[in-house]
Protein backbone atom coordinates (compact mmCIF):
# COMPACT_ATOMS: atom_id res chain seq x y z
CA UNK A 1 0.00 0.00 0.00
CA UNK A 2 1.61 3.21 -1.13
CA UNK A 3 0.86 6.57 0.37
CA UNK A 4 -0.55 7.74 -2.97
CA UNK A 5 -3.03 4.89 -3.11
CA UNK A 6 -4.10 5.53 0.47
CA UNK A 7 -4.58 9.23 -0.22
CA UNK A 8 -6.62 8.39 -3.27
CA UNK A 9 -8.93 6.12 -1.28
CA UNK A 10 -9.31 8.65 1.53
CA UNK A 11 -10.31 11.39 -0.90
CA UNK A 12 -12.72 9.15 -2.76
CA UNK A 13 -14.13 8.21 0.63
CA UNK A 14 -14.70 11.85 1.44
CA UNK A 15 -16.72 12.22 -1.78
CA UNK A 16 -19.08 9.33 -1.01
CA UNK A 17 -18.90 10.27 2.67
CA UNK A 18 -20.46 13.61 1.84
CA UNK A 19 -23.38 11.79 0.27
CA UNK A 20 -23.78 9.58 3.35
CA UNK A 21 -23.53 12.70 5.48
CA UNK A 22 -26.39 14.37 3.61
CA UNK A 23 -28.65 11.35 3.93
CA UNK A 24 -27.66 10.85 7.57
CA UNK A 25 -28.55 14.47 8.20
CA UNK A 26 -31.98 13.89 6.64
CA UNK A 27 -32.48 10.92 8.99
CA UNK A 28 -31.37 12.91 12.02
CA UNK A 29 -33.68 15.81 11.19
CA UNK A 30 -36.73 13.56 11.22
CA UNK A 31 -35.43 11.67 14.25
CA UNK A 32 -34.97 14.84 16.28
CA UNK A 33 -38.53 15.94 15.64
CA UNK A 34 -40.31 12.61 15.99
CA UNK A 35 -37.85 10.16 17.59
CA UNK A 36 -38.47 7.88 14.66
CA UNK A 37 -36.11 6.65 11.98
CA UNK A 38 -37.56 7.15 8.53
CA UNK A 39 -36.69 3.92 6.74
CA UNK A 40 -38.10 5.33 3.50
CA UNK A 41 -35.58 8.22 3.41
CA UNK A 42 -33.38 6.41 0.88
CA UNK A 43 -36.24 5.44 -1.41
CA UNK A 44 -37.52 9.02 -1.35
CA UNK A 45 -34.10 10.12 -2.58
CA UNK A 46 -34.09 7.39 -5.21
CA UNK A 47 -37.54 8.39 -6.47
CA UNK A 48 -36.45 12.05 -6.66
CA UNK A 49 -33.36 11.02 -8.64
CA UNK A 50 -35.60 9.25 -11.15
CA UNK A 51 -37.64 12.45 -11.50
CA UNK A 52 -34.40 14.30 -12.28
CA UNK A 53 -33.45 11.63 -14.82
CA UNK A 54 -36.88 11.98 -16.43
CA UNK A 55 -36.56 15.77 -16.68
CA UNK A 56 -33.05 15.56 -18.15
CA UNK A 57 -34.24 12.91 -20.61
CA UNK A 58 -36.96 15.26 -21.78
CA UNK A 59 -34.26 17.69 -22.80
CA UNK A 60 -34.02 19.91 -19.75
CA UNK A 61 -30.53 21.29 -18.94
CA UNK A 62 -28.90 19.53 -15.99
CA UNK A 63 -28.93 22.36 -13.46
CA UNK A 64 -32.53 23.30 -14.24
CA UNK A 65 -33.55 19.69 -13.65
CA UNK A 66 -31.41 19.65 -10.49
CA UNK A 67 -33.19 22.58 -8.88
CA UNK A 68 -36.68 21.57 -10.03
CA UNK A 69 -36.07 18.11 -8.57
CA UNK A 70 -35.12 19.64 -5.22
CA UNK A 71 -38.38 21.59 -5.20
CA UNK A 72 -40.43 18.56 -6.26
CA UNK A 73 -38.76 16.41 -3.58
CA UNK A 74 -39.55 19.07 -0.98
CA UNK A 75 -43.22 19.11 -2.00
CA UNK A 76 -43.33 15.30 -2.03
CA UNK A 77 -41.86 15.21 1.48
CA UNK A 78 -44.41 17.70 2.78
CA UNK A 79 -47.29 15.80 1.15
CA UNK A 80 -46.15 12.47 2.56
CA UNK A 81 -46.01 13.95 6.06
CA UNK A 82 -49.43 15.58 5.75
CA UNK A 83 -51.23 12.67 4.11
CA UNK A 84 -49.51 9.50 5.30
CA UNK A 85 -47.53 10.21 8.47
CA UNK A 86 -49.84 12.69 10.20
CA UNK A 87 -52.74 10.25 10.69
CA UNK A 88 -50.45 7.85 12.58
CA UNK A 89 -48.84 10.62 14.65
CA UNK A 90 -50.10 9.21 17.93
CA UNK A 91 -50.00 5.57 16.94
CA UNK A 92 -47.64 3.12 18.70
CA UNK A 93 -44.04 3.20 17.45
CA UNK A 94 -44.32 -0.17 15.71
CA UNK A 95 -47.31 0.99 13.69
CA UNK A 96 -45.36 4.00 12.47
CA UNK A 97 -42.37 1.82 11.61
CA UNK A 98 -44.67 -0.37 9.53
CA UNK A 99 -45.93 2.73 7.72
CA UNK A 100 -42.34 3.78 6.95
CA UNK A 101 -41.45 0.33 5.67
CA UNK A 102 -44.61 0.26 3.57
CA UNK A 103 -43.59 3.62 2.15
CA UNK A 104 -40.17 2.16 1.30
CA UNK A 105 -41.69 -0.81 -0.53
CA UNK A 106 -44.30 1.30 -2.30
CA UNK A 107 -41.82 3.91 -3.54
CA UNK A 108 -39.47 1.15 -4.65
CA UNK A 109 -42.07 -0.78 -6.64
CA UNK A 110 -43.83 2.26 -8.06
CA UNK A 111 -40.47 3.43 -9.40
CA UNK A 112 -39.80 0.00 -10.86
CA UNK A 113 -43.25 -0.04 -12.40
CA UNK A 114 -42.89 3.41 -13.99
CA UNK A 115 -39.24 3.30 -15.02
CA UNK A 116 -38.53 -0.48 -15.10
CA UNK A 117 -35.75 -2.16 -13.11
CA UNK A 118 -33.20 -1.79 -15.92
CA UNK A 119 -30.07 -0.04 -14.70
CA UNK A 120 -29.65 3.42 -16.23
CA UNK A 121 -26.76 5.82 -16.37
CA UNK A 122 -27.20 9.18 -14.70
CA UNK A 123 -25.22 12.17 -15.95
CA UNK A 124 -22.77 14.13 -13.85
CA UNK A 125 -22.83 17.90 -14.28
CA UNK A 126 -19.07 18.02 -13.87
CA UNK A 127 -16.59 17.53 -16.76
CA UNK A 128 -15.68 13.90 -17.35
CA UNK A 129 -12.06 14.33 -18.44
CA UNK A 130 -9.51 14.18 -15.68
CA UNK A 131 -8.04 17.60 -15.14
CA UNK A 132 -8.59 18.58 -11.56
CA UNK A 133 -5.93 16.38 -10.11
CA UNK A 134 -4.76 12.82 -10.18
CA UNK A 135 -6.32 11.87 -6.86
CA UNK A 136 -9.98 12.67 -7.45
CA UNK A 137 -12.31 12.60 -10.41
CA UNK A 138 -14.05 15.86 -11.26
CA UNK A 139 -17.36 14.36 -10.18
CA UNK A 140 -15.95 13.52 -6.75
CA UNK A 141 -14.66 17.05 -6.32
CA UNK A 142 -18.00 18.43 -7.52
CA UNK A 143 -20.00 16.16 -5.22
CA UNK A 144 -17.98 17.29 -2.21
CA UNK A 145 -18.53 20.90 -3.26
CA UNK A 146 -22.29 20.43 -3.64
CA UNK A 147 -22.49 18.62 -0.30
CA UNK A 148 -20.60 21.38 1.48
CA UNK A 149 -22.86 24.03 -0.06
CA UNK A 150 -26.00 22.14 1.05
CA UNK A 151 -24.63 21.70 4.57
CA UNK A 152 -23.66 25.37 4.83
CA UNK A 153 -27.06 26.56 3.61
CA UNK A 154 -28.83 24.27 6.08
CA UNK A 155 -26.65 25.41 8.94
CA UNK A 156 -27.36 29.06 8.10
CA UNK A 157 -31.08 28.36 7.80
CA UNK A 158 -31.37 26.69 11.19
CA UNK A 159 -28.97 29.02 12.94
CA UNK A 160 -29.92 32.44 11.62
CA UNK A 161 -33.54 32.52 10.39
CA UNK A 162 -36.67 32.83 12.58
CA UNK A 163 -38.25 29.89 10.73
CA UNK A 164 -35.18 27.72 11.34
CA UNK A 165 -35.28 28.64 15.03
CA UNK A 166 -39.00 27.82 15.16
CA UNK A 167 -38.33 24.40 13.61
CA UNK A 168 -35.67 23.64 16.20
CA UNK A 169 -37.99 24.78 18.97
CA UNK A 170 -40.86 22.65 17.67
CA UNK A 171 -38.62 19.58 17.51
CA UNK A 172 -37.31 20.07 21.05
CA UNK A 173 -40.38 21.07 22.97
CA UNK A 174 -43.66 20.93 21.03
CA UNK A 175 -45.83 22.10 23.96
CA UNK A 176 -43.76 25.20 24.63
CA UNK A 177 -43.50 25.85 20.90
CA UNK A 178 -47.30 25.98 20.65
CA UNK A 179 -47.38 28.40 23.57
CA UNK A 180 -45.27 30.90 21.63
CA UNK A 181 -47.52 30.43 18.60
CA UNK A 182 -45.48 28.03 16.45
CA UNK A 183 -47.63 25.77 14.27
CA UNK A 184 -45.88 22.56 15.26
CA UNK A 185 -47.65 20.33 12.73
CA UNK A 186 -46.45 22.46 9.84
CA UNK A 187 -42.92 22.55 11.23
CA UNK A 188 -42.90 18.74 11.08
CA UNK A 189 -44.13 18.82 7.50
CA UNK A 190 -41.44 21.38 6.63
CA UNK A 191 -38.88 19.08 8.24
CA UNK A 192 -40.02 16.22 6.05
CA UNK A 193 -39.83 18.48 3.01
CA UNK A 194 -36.30 19.62 3.85
CA UNK A 195 -35.16 16.06 4.57
CA UNK A 196 -36.56 14.89 1.23
CA UNK A 197 -34.88 17.81 -0.55
CA UNK A 198 -31.49 17.02 1.02
CA UNK A 199 -32.00 13.37 0.13
CA UNK A 200 -32.69 14.28 -3.48
CA UNK A 201 -29.36 16.10 -3.71
CA UNK A 202 -27.62 13.06 -2.23
CA UNK A 203 -29.40 10.84 -4.77
CA UNK A 204 -28.39 12.99 -7.74
CA UNK A 205 -24.79 13.13 -6.54
CA UNK A 206 -24.46 9.40 -5.96
CA UNK A 207 -26.35 8.21 -9.06
CA UNK A 208 -23.45 8.85 -11.50
CA UNK A 209 -21.29 6.61 -9.27
CA UNK A 210 -23.65 3.73 -8.45
CA UNK A 211 -25.92 4.07 -11.53
CA UNK A 212 -29.65 4.54 -11.42
CA UNK A 213 -31.86 1.65 -10.39
CA UNK A 214 -34.71 1.32 -7.89
CA UNK A 215 -32.48 -0.46 -5.39
CA UNK A 216 -29.60 1.98 -5.59
CA UNK A 217 -30.23 3.50 -2.15
CA UNK A 218 -30.41 0.27 -0.14
CA UNK A 219 -26.70 0.14 0.63
CA UNK A 220 -26.37 3.89 0.90
CA UNK A 221 -29.15 4.13 3.47
CA UNK A 222 -27.28 1.53 5.51
CA UNK A 223 -24.12 3.67 5.43
CA UNK A 224 -26.23 6.69 6.37
CA UNK A 225 -27.66 4.79 9.38
CA UNK A 226 -24.12 3.91 10.40
CA UNK A 227 -23.08 7.56 9.99
CA UNK A 228 -26.00 8.85 12.03
CA UNK A 229 -25.28 6.34 14.80
CA UNK A 230 -21.55 7.10 14.91
CA UNK A 231 -22.24 10.79 15.29
CA UNK A 232 -25.06 10.36 17.77
CA UNK A 233 -28.49 10.01 16.29
CA UNK A 234 -29.75 13.25 17.79
CA UNK A 235 -26.81 15.42 16.70
CA UNK A 236 -26.82 16.94 13.17
CA UNK A 237 -23.16 17.96 13.24
CA UNK A 238 -22.28 14.49 14.50
CA UNK A 239 -24.20 12.91 11.63
CA UNK A 240 -22.20 14.93 9.11
CA UNK A 241 -18.93 13.96 10.77
CA UNK A 242 -20.13 10.34 10.89
CA UNK A 243 -20.95 10.45 7.17
CA UNK A 244 -17.45 11.50 6.18
CA UNK A 245 -15.87 9.04 8.62
CA UNK A 246 -17.95 6.11 7.35
CA UNK A 247 -17.18 7.08 3.74
CA UNK A 248 -13.43 7.08 4.36
CA UNK A 249 -13.47 3.89 6.46
CA UNK A 250 -15.55 2.07 3.88
CA UNK A 251 -13.18 3.02 1.06
CA UNK A 252 -9.92 2.42 2.86
CA UNK A 253 -10.99 -0.88 4.44
CA UNK A 254 -12.59 -1.98 1.16
CA UNK A 255 -9.48 -1.24 -0.86
CA UNK A 256 -6.77 -2.55 1.46
CA UNK A 257 -8.22 -4.83 4.12
CA UNK A 258 -11.38 -6.71 3.35
CA UNK A 259 -11.95 -6.15 -0.35
CA UNK A 260 -14.81 -4.56 -2.20
CA UNK A 261 -17.24 -7.44 -1.79
CA UNK A 262 -17.41 -6.99 1.97
CA UNK A 263 -17.67 -3.20 1.99
CA UNK A 264 -21.29 -3.20 3.07
CA UNK A 265 -20.32 -5.33 6.05
CA UNK A 266 -18.32 -2.34 7.29
CA UNK A 267 -21.58 -0.44 7.71
CA UNK A 268 -23.18 -3.32 9.59
CA UNK A 269 -20.16 -3.78 11.84
CA UNK A 270 -20.18 -0.05 12.62
CA UNK A 271 -23.90 -0.11 13.41
CA UNK A 272 -23.63 -3.07 15.74
CA UNK A 273 -20.36 -1.85 17.22
CA UNK A 274 -21.76 1.57 18.09
CA UNK A 275 -24.95 0.13 19.53
CA UNK A 276 -23.01 -2.26 21.74
CA UNK A 277 -20.13 -0.03 22.82
CA UNK A 278 -21.50 3.52 22.81
CA UNK A 279 -25.19 3.75 21.88
CA UNK A 280 -25.18 7.55 22.11
CA UNK A 281 -22.46 7.86 19.45
CA UNK A 282 -19.48 10.20 19.61
CA UNK A 283 -21.47 13.39 20.07
CA UNK A 284 -24.94 12.25 21.09
CA UNK A 285 -26.54 12.96 24.43
CA UNK A 286 -26.74 10.15 26.91
CA UNK A 287 -30.34 9.77 27.94
CA UNK A 288 -30.94 8.79 31.49
CA UNK A 289 -34.45 7.95 32.57
CA UNK A 290 -35.61 7.50 36.12
CA UNK A 291 -37.85 4.52 36.58
CA UNK B 1 -66.57 44.77 29.78
CA UNK B 2 -64.35 42.13 31.23
CA UNK B 3 -61.05 41.38 29.49
CA UNK B 4 -61.36 37.69 30.17
CA UNK B 5 -64.33 35.70 31.31
CA UNK B 6 -64.96 32.01 31.71
CA UNK B 7 -68.42 30.59 32.20
CA UNK B 8 -69.23 27.13 33.42
CA UNK B 9 -65.93 25.51 32.38
CA UNK B 10 -65.82 21.73 32.50
CA UNK B 11 -62.74 19.67 31.71
CA UNK B 12 -61.60 16.11 32.18
CA UNK B 13 -58.51 13.98 31.65
CA UNK B 14 -59.80 10.65 30.42
CA UNK B 15 -62.48 9.67 32.93
CA UNK B 16 -61.27 11.96 35.67
CA UNK B 17 -63.24 15.18 35.79
CA UNK B 18 -61.12 18.09 36.93
CA UNK B 19 -63.21 21.21 36.39
CA UNK B 20 -66.83 21.18 37.47
CA UNK B 21 -68.20 24.40 36.06
CA UNK B 22 -65.71 27.11 36.93
CA UNK B 23 -66.80 30.69 36.28
CA UNK B 24 -64.75 33.84 36.78
CA UNK B 25 -63.86 37.07 35.07
CA UNK B 26 -61.18 39.70 35.24
CA UNK B 27 -60.93 43.35 34.23
CA UNK B 28 -58.36 44.88 31.91
CA UNK B 29 -55.16 46.01 33.60
CA UNK B 30 -55.71 44.05 36.80
CA UNK B 31 -53.92 41.17 38.43
CA UNK B 32 -56.20 38.35 39.40
CA UNK B 33 -55.17 35.26 41.25
CA UNK B 34 -56.64 31.78 41.42
CA UNK B 35 -55.86 30.16 44.76
CA UNK B 36 -56.36 26.62 45.79
CA UNK B 37 -54.71 23.46 47.08
CA UNK B 38 -52.91 20.89 44.98
CA UNK B 39 -55.30 19.24 42.54
CA UNK B 40 -57.98 21.91 42.84
CA UNK B 41 -57.88 22.50 39.08
CA UNK B 42 -55.82 25.70 38.86
CA UNK B 43 -53.34 24.52 36.26
CA UNK B 44 -56.11 22.89 34.26
CA UNK B 45 -58.02 26.16 34.24
CA UNK B 46 -55.03 27.96 32.73
CA UNK B 47 -54.51 25.17 30.22
CA UNK B 48 -58.19 25.39 29.29
CA UNK B 49 -57.91 29.13 28.69
CA UNK B 50 -55.22 28.67 26.07
CA UNK B 51 -56.69 25.66 24.37
CA UNK B 52 -54.35 23.00 25.74
CA UNK B 53 -57.14 20.83 27.14
CA UNK B 54 -60.55 20.10 25.71
CA UNK B 55 -63.27 21.92 27.61
CA UNK B 56 -66.95 22.57 27.61
CA UNK B 57 -68.14 26.04 28.55
CA UNK B 58 -67.60 29.55 27.30
CA UNK B 59 -64.37 31.53 27.32
CA UNK B 60 -64.30 35.10 26.06
CA UNK B 61 -61.25 37.28 25.64
CA UNK B 62 -61.30 40.91 24.57
CA UNK B 63 -64.83 40.61 23.22
CA UNK B 64 -64.51 37.35 21.30
CA UNK B 65 -65.10 33.68 22.05
CA UNK B 66 -61.86 31.72 22.23
CA UNK B 67 -63.02 28.34 23.51
CA UNK B 68 -62.30 25.56 21.05
CA UNK B 69 -59.57 27.53 19.28
CA UNK B 70 -56.06 26.19 18.76
CA UNK B 71 -53.34 27.28 21.20
CA UNK B 72 -51.32 28.82 18.34
CA UNK B 73 -54.25 31.09 17.42
CA UNK B 74 -54.97 32.12 21.00
CA UNK B 75 -51.34 33.24 21.37
CA UNK B 76 -51.84 35.50 18.36
CA UNK B 77 -54.64 37.33 20.21
CA UNK B 78 -52.11 38.42 22.83
CA UNK B 79 -52.31 35.80 25.57
CA UNK B 80 -48.92 34.64 26.83
CA UNK B 81 -48.77 31.57 29.04
CA UNK B 82 -45.93 30.99 31.49
CA UNK B 83 -46.52 27.28 31.94
CA UNK B 84 -45.91 25.19 34.98
CA UNK B 85 -42.45 23.66 34.68
CA UNK B 86 -41.41 26.88 32.89
CA UNK B 87 -41.37 25.38 29.39
CA UNK B 88 -37.74 26.30 28.74
CA UNK B 89 -36.23 25.30 25.39
CA UNK B 90 -33.29 23.76 27.20
CA UNK B 91 -31.01 23.23 24.20
CA UNK B 92 -31.40 26.76 22.86
CA UNK B 93 -29.61 29.83 24.12
CA UNK B 94 -31.24 32.34 26.44
CA UNK B 95 -31.50 34.83 23.60
CA UNK B 96 -33.05 32.28 21.24
CA UNK B 97 -35.64 31.46 23.91
CA UNK B 98 -36.51 35.13 24.12
CA UNK B 99 -36.70 35.58 20.35
CA UNK B 100 -39.13 32.67 20.18
CA UNK B 101 -41.40 34.62 22.50
CA UNK B 102 -41.73 37.22 19.75
CA UNK B 103 -42.28 34.59 17.04
CA UNK B 104 -45.82 35.65 16.10
CA UNK B 105 -45.16 39.38 16.17
CA UNK B 106 -45.41 41.25 12.90
CA UNK B 107 -43.34 44.26 14.05
CA UNK B 108 -39.95 42.57 13.79
CA UNK B 109 -38.15 45.91 13.92
CA UNK B 110 -39.20 46.40 17.55
CA UNK B 111 -37.98 43.02 18.76
CA UNK B 112 -34.41 44.21 19.38
CA UNK B 113 -35.68 47.04 21.54
CA UNK B 114 -37.88 44.60 23.46
CA UNK B 115 -34.91 42.35 24.13
CA UNK B 116 -33.27 45.31 25.86
CA UNK B 117 -36.56 46.04 27.63
CA UNK B 118 -36.73 42.59 29.26
CA UNK B 119 -32.99 42.69 29.99
CA UNK B 120 -33.80 45.88 31.87
CA UNK B 121 -36.17 43.95 34.11
CA UNK B 122 -33.87 40.93 34.42
CA UNK B 123 -30.24 42.05 34.02
CA UNK B 124 -29.04 38.56 34.93
CA UNK B 125 -30.52 37.20 31.70
CA UNK B 126 -28.41 39.63 29.72
CA UNK B 127 -25.27 38.19 31.30
CA UNK B 128 -26.52 34.72 30.35
CA UNK B 129 -27.59 35.78 26.87
CA UNK B 130 -25.52 33.25 24.89
CA UNK B 131 -25.69 30.50 27.50
CA UNK B 132 -27.66 27.32 26.88
CA UNK B 133 -30.98 27.86 28.68
CA UNK B 134 -30.99 24.39 30.26
CA UNK B 135 -27.92 25.36 32.29
CA UNK B 136 -29.64 28.32 33.96
CA UNK B 137 -30.68 28.04 37.60
CA UNK B 138 -34.33 27.49 38.49
CA UNK B 139 -34.84 31.14 39.35
CA UNK B 140 -33.19 32.27 36.13
CA UNK B 141 -35.35 29.88 34.11
CA UNK B 142 -38.47 31.30 35.74
CA UNK B 143 -37.27 34.79 34.85
CA UNK B 144 -36.63 33.55 31.33
CA UNK B 145 -40.16 32.12 31.12
CA UNK B 146 -41.66 35.42 32.25
CA UNK B 147 -39.40 37.33 29.85
CA UNK B 148 -40.31 35.03 26.95
CA UNK B 149 -43.96 35.80 27.63
CA UNK B 150 -43.21 39.54 27.77
CA UNK B 151 -41.56 39.35 24.33
CA UNK B 152 -45.03 38.77 22.89
CA UNK B 153 -46.09 42.20 24.20
CA UNK B 154 -49.13 40.41 25.58
CA UNK B 155 -52.42 41.89 26.68
CA UNK B 156 -52.79 39.10 29.20
CA UNK B 157 -50.24 36.91 30.92
CA UNK B 158 -51.20 33.58 32.45
CA UNK B 159 -48.69 32.62 35.15
CA UNK B 160 -48.73 29.09 36.52
CA UNK B 161 -47.09 28.93 39.96
CA UNK B 162 -44.34 31.46 39.29
CA UNK B 163 -43.03 30.95 42.82
CA UNK B 164 -42.66 27.19 42.50
CA UNK B 165 -39.31 25.88 43.66
CA UNK B 166 -37.74 29.30 44.13
CA UNK B 167 -35.98 30.74 47.15
CA UNK B 168 -38.14 33.28 49.05
CA UNK B 169 -35.81 36.12 48.15
CA UNK B 170 -36.09 35.35 44.43
CA UNK B 171 -39.86 35.04 44.70
CA UNK B 172 -40.05 38.50 46.22
CA UNK B 173 -37.85 39.94 43.47
CA UNK B 174 -39.91 38.24 40.75
CA UNK B 175 -43.25 39.37 42.17
CA UNK B 176 -41.93 42.91 42.47
CA UNK B 177 -41.04 42.88 38.79
CA UNK B 178 -44.46 41.45 37.87
CA UNK B 179 -46.08 44.28 39.80
CA UNK B 180 -44.02 46.91 37.98
CA UNK B 181 -44.70 45.32 34.56
CA UNK B 182 -48.40 45.49 35.39
CA UNK B 183 -48.16 49.11 36.45
CA UNK B 184 -45.88 50.38 33.69
CA UNK B 185 -47.10 48.35 30.72
CA UNK B 186 -50.68 47.69 31.81
CA UNK B 187 -50.31 43.98 31.13
CA UNK B 188 -53.17 42.11 32.78
CA UNK B 189 -52.18 38.99 34.69
CA UNK B 190 -53.92 35.86 35.83
CA UNK B 191 -51.74 34.18 38.44
CA UNK B 192 -52.23 30.69 39.76
CA UNK B 193 -50.54 30.14 43.12
CA UNK B 194 -50.21 27.82 46.05
CA UNK B 195 -48.31 30.49 47.89
CA UNK B 196 -51.48 32.36 48.84
CA UNK B 197 -49.84 35.06 50.96
CA UNK B 198 -47.52 36.18 48.13
CA UNK B 199 -50.28 35.99 45.55
CA UNK B 200 -52.74 38.03 47.62
CA UNK B 201 -50.13 40.74 48.13
CA UNK B 202 -49.64 40.95 44.37
CA UNK B 203 -53.22 40.64 43.17
CA UNK B 204 -56.18 42.98 42.99
CA UNK B 205 -58.78 40.21 42.88
CA UNK B 206 -58.80 36.61 43.95
CA UNK B 207 -60.81 33.47 43.40
CA UNK B 208 -60.58 30.48 45.66
CA UNK B 209 -60.95 27.14 43.88
CA UNK B 210 -61.74 23.85 45.56
CA UNK B 211 -62.15 20.59 43.62
CA UNK B 212 -62.90 22.25 40.31
CA UNK B 213 -65.31 24.94 41.53
CA UNK B 214 -65.04 28.55 42.62
CA UNK B 215 -65.98 28.66 46.30
CA UNK B 216 -65.10 32.24 47.13
CA UNK B 217 -64.27 35.43 45.27
CA UNK B 218 -63.58 39.05 46.05
CA UNK B 219 -60.90 41.70 46.21
CA UNK B 220 -57.55 40.51 47.46
CA UNK B 221 -58.09 42.34 50.77
CA UNK B 222 -61.48 40.74 51.35
CA UNK B 223 -60.06 37.30 50.72
CA UNK B 224 -57.06 37.98 52.93
CA UNK B 225 -59.37 38.86 55.81
CA UNK B 226 -61.71 35.95 55.34
CA UNK B 227 -61.42 33.73 58.40
CA UNK B 228 -61.51 30.36 56.70
CA UNK B 229 -59.02 31.41 54.03
CA UNK B 230 -56.74 32.71 56.74
CA UNK B 231 -56.85 29.43 58.62
CA UNK B 232 -56.58 27.09 55.62
CA UNK B 233 -54.32 28.94 53.20
CA UNK B 234 -52.45 31.64 55.07
CA UNK B 235 -51.85 29.65 58.22
CA UNK B 236 -52.40 32.22 60.98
Amino acid sequence: MTFDALLHQVLAGLATGGIYASLALALVMIYQATHLVNFAQGELAMFATYMAWDLINRGMPYWAAFFITIVLAFVLGVLIERIIVRPVENAPVLAVVVVFIALLVILNSVTGWIYTYTIKTFPSPFPSEIGVGVYMSPHEVGAIGVTLIVLTLLYAFFRFTPLGLAMRAAAQNPDSARLVGIRVGWMLALGWGLAAAIGSVAGMMVAPIVYLDPNMMGGILLYAFAAALVGGVDNPAGAVFGGFLVGVLENVLGAFVIGNELKLAVALVIIIGVLVVKPSGFFGKVHVTRV
Amino acid sequence: MALLSARDLHAQYGLTRVLHGISFSMEKGTITTLLGANGAGKTTTLRALCGMVRTQGEISFDGQRIDGRATEDIVRLGIAHVPDGRGTFVNLSTEENLRLGAYVRKDRENVEADLERVFGYFPRLKERRAQQAGTLSGGEQQMLAVSRALMLRPKLMLLDEPSFGLAPLIVRELFGILRSVNEKEHVSMLVVEQNAAMALDLADHAYLIETGRVVLSGTADEIKNNDSVRRSYLGY
